[in-house]
């Protein structure tokens, strides 16, 4: 019993470390029609820059804790917004060279932060709290999957806030459902992508430092890694659905953890069965809208 | 004679690299609703979108005498042109109210007119737009042109689907709205053709077949018959 609520408390919170990186990706493939291959790196340099702080700072405090975080945030929309400004926009209505300019970041980016940090990953000890556990039902869990859980929905919170009660919010929802017609209502929705890359970023970028704390470690090729599942999720929730985005997030994960726990490790493979089901049984997603 | 508010000289558009609007040259005077007209597929909805700026357009378009065939859409729905789409294109996962904000792009817009010509808008406001009924998503998207000062409508098939009743309301919208900016109305509909147009232009094969008084295009069966496919007395 206690192995079971490990396994699915270990599962939600790596699913709270996906929604991260793919609350960004859903949103903007849902306005743009961008497929971001570059999404991993905007995490990865959040991580980079919010290690950086943290030793600056204090690794074993919670101050340099939580500032690394909120670095990580605006590293990630800064790095993310000036992607969509100089290298999107002018490939507007462009979709394939969009994705290649993104596959060529992606590339780049990790060759330069090979250069900069090295190709090793660099360990971190976050606060001495992260390393331990919490009793739940019998089950040790550890306390990093706590900090992804509850950040995950502080993120999923303000998100759903930003997207209810701002105008902001509003054109993106509409833009998502129909971009020509939020044009053809005055709207120019070109700016409205600069600050989904830039929400995007900062949640990847949130998600960056989370990772770096719950693994211990960061690496130029951290992003690469979360990325591949982050697609997976975004895919099995529907591209552009925040809703689906979370759902899938967990559902994918719990999967992943129950398989490796239950089945032999198997996990990836039970992952891959999932989105190959998906494709084929509803290939707009779970809560995506049918072409 | 006033200048009129919309020039449109040599107009083509494309869609997808196909020409969809071959040559297409008319004015819109500055008062009333002229009516574009013509078989499905002549090009009337695609010389709407160019004029928009929503397909890709070559050719001059002068608003009130000012070239806005190189502007993006969105500046030249801010200069005042207002968009009623073809097939409503009101934002399903989004209310009433919502849809209607969107839509307000001055200081005071005239949400105490677009209630008074629409209340059942007021009454669904927290709504999702995506339940309402055909009638009621084509009153959300007539209402959010008429919310701002704009000096033309672009209006496309407004009564198209819709149930008798429905169109004879819209339709006494639109009337009402004409009273105060002048209208581009793509109608397929004869006899909300002949109640409210005063001026109207025929498509043919993407170029302007005639262009005349309304009443009289109507009034010529043979014409109707020819350009049109349809016989306007079958509608009288």
């Amino acid at each position: 019993m206690s192995t079971l609520i490990l396994t699915l408390i270990i599962g939600l919170g790596l699913g709270a470390l996906y929604f991260l990186v793919a609350s960004g990706l859903s949103l903007i493939y849902g306005l743009m029609h961008v497929l971001n291959f570059a999404h991993g790196a905007f995490l990865t340099l959040s991580a980079f820059v919010g290690w950086a702080v943290a030793q600056a700072v204090g690794v074993t405090g919670w101050g340099g804790f939580l500032l690394s975080i909120l670095v990580g945030a605006v590293v990630g929309a800064i790095f993310a917004a000036l992607t969509e400004l100089l290298l999107i926009r002018p490939l507007y209505e462009r979709h394939i060279e969009q994705v290649l300019v993104t596959v060529g970041l992606s590339f780049a980016a990790v060759a330069l932060f090979e250069g900069i940090w090295g190709t090793d990953p660099i360990t971190i000890a976050g606060p001495p709290w992260l390393s331990r556990t919490t009793e739940v039902l019998g089950a040790s869990i550890p306390n990093k999957y706590w900090v992804l859980i509850i950040a995950a929905g502080l993120v999923l919170a303000g998100l759903v806030l930003f997207l209810k009660k701002t105008r902001y919010g509003m054109i993106i929802r509409a833009g998502v459902e129909n971009r020509a017609m939020v044009t053809a209502l005055g709207i120019d929705v070109r700016r409205s992508f600069t600050l989904v890359f830039a929400i995007g970023g900062a949640a990847a970028g949130i998600g960056g430092v989370l990772a770096m704390h719950a693994l211990t470690y960061v690496s130029a090729h951290m992003g690469s890694t979360l990325l591949i599942f982050a697609f997976i999720v975004t895919v099995v929730g529907g591209l552009g659905s925040l809703t689906g985005a979370a759902i899938a997030s967990v559902l994918v994960a719990v999967m992943q953890q129950v398989a490796n726990t239950y089945l032999g490790g198997t996990g990836d493979f039970i992952v891959v069965i999932l989105l190959a089901v998906v494709l084929l049984v509803r290939p707009a997603g779970l809560m995506g809208k049918r072409a | 004679m006033t200048a009129p508010i919309l020039q449109v000289r040599n107009l083509r558009a494309f869609i997808a690299g196909q020409q969809v609007v071959e040559d297409v040259t008319f004015d819109v005077p500055a008062t009333g609703i002229t009516a574009v007209l013509g078989r499905n597929g002549a090009g009337k909805t695609s010389t709407l979108r160019g004029i928009l700026g929503l397909i890709s357009r070559k050719g001059e378009v002068l608003l009130d005498g000012e070239r806005i065939d190189g502007l993006s859409t969105h500046r030249i729905v801010q200069r005042g042109v207002g968009y009623v789409p073809e097939d409503r294109d009101v934002f399903a996962g989004l209310t009433v109210a919502e849809n209607l904000a969107l839509a307000e792009r001055q200081r005071e817009p005239r949400r105490d007119f677009v209630a008074q010509l629409f209340p059942d808008l007021v009454a669904r406001r927290d709504q999702r737009a995506g339940t309402l009924s055909g009638g009621q998503q084509q009153m959300v998207s007539v209402a959010r042109a008429l919310l701002n000062d704009n000096r033309l409508l672009l209006v496309d098939e407004p009564t198209k689907g819709l149930a008798p009743k429905i169109v004879t309301e819209v339709s006494d919208a639109l009337a009402e709205a004409a009273r105060i900016v002048p209208m581009l109305l793509v109608e397929q509909n004869l006899d909300v053709v002949r109640r409210l147009a005063d001026q109207a232009i025929v498509i043919a094969d993407g170029r302007v077949a005639l262009v005349g008084r309304a009443s009289e295009i109507l009034d010529d069966a043979d014409l109707t018959r020819r350009l049109l496919g349809v016989s306007a007395e079958e509608h009288v």
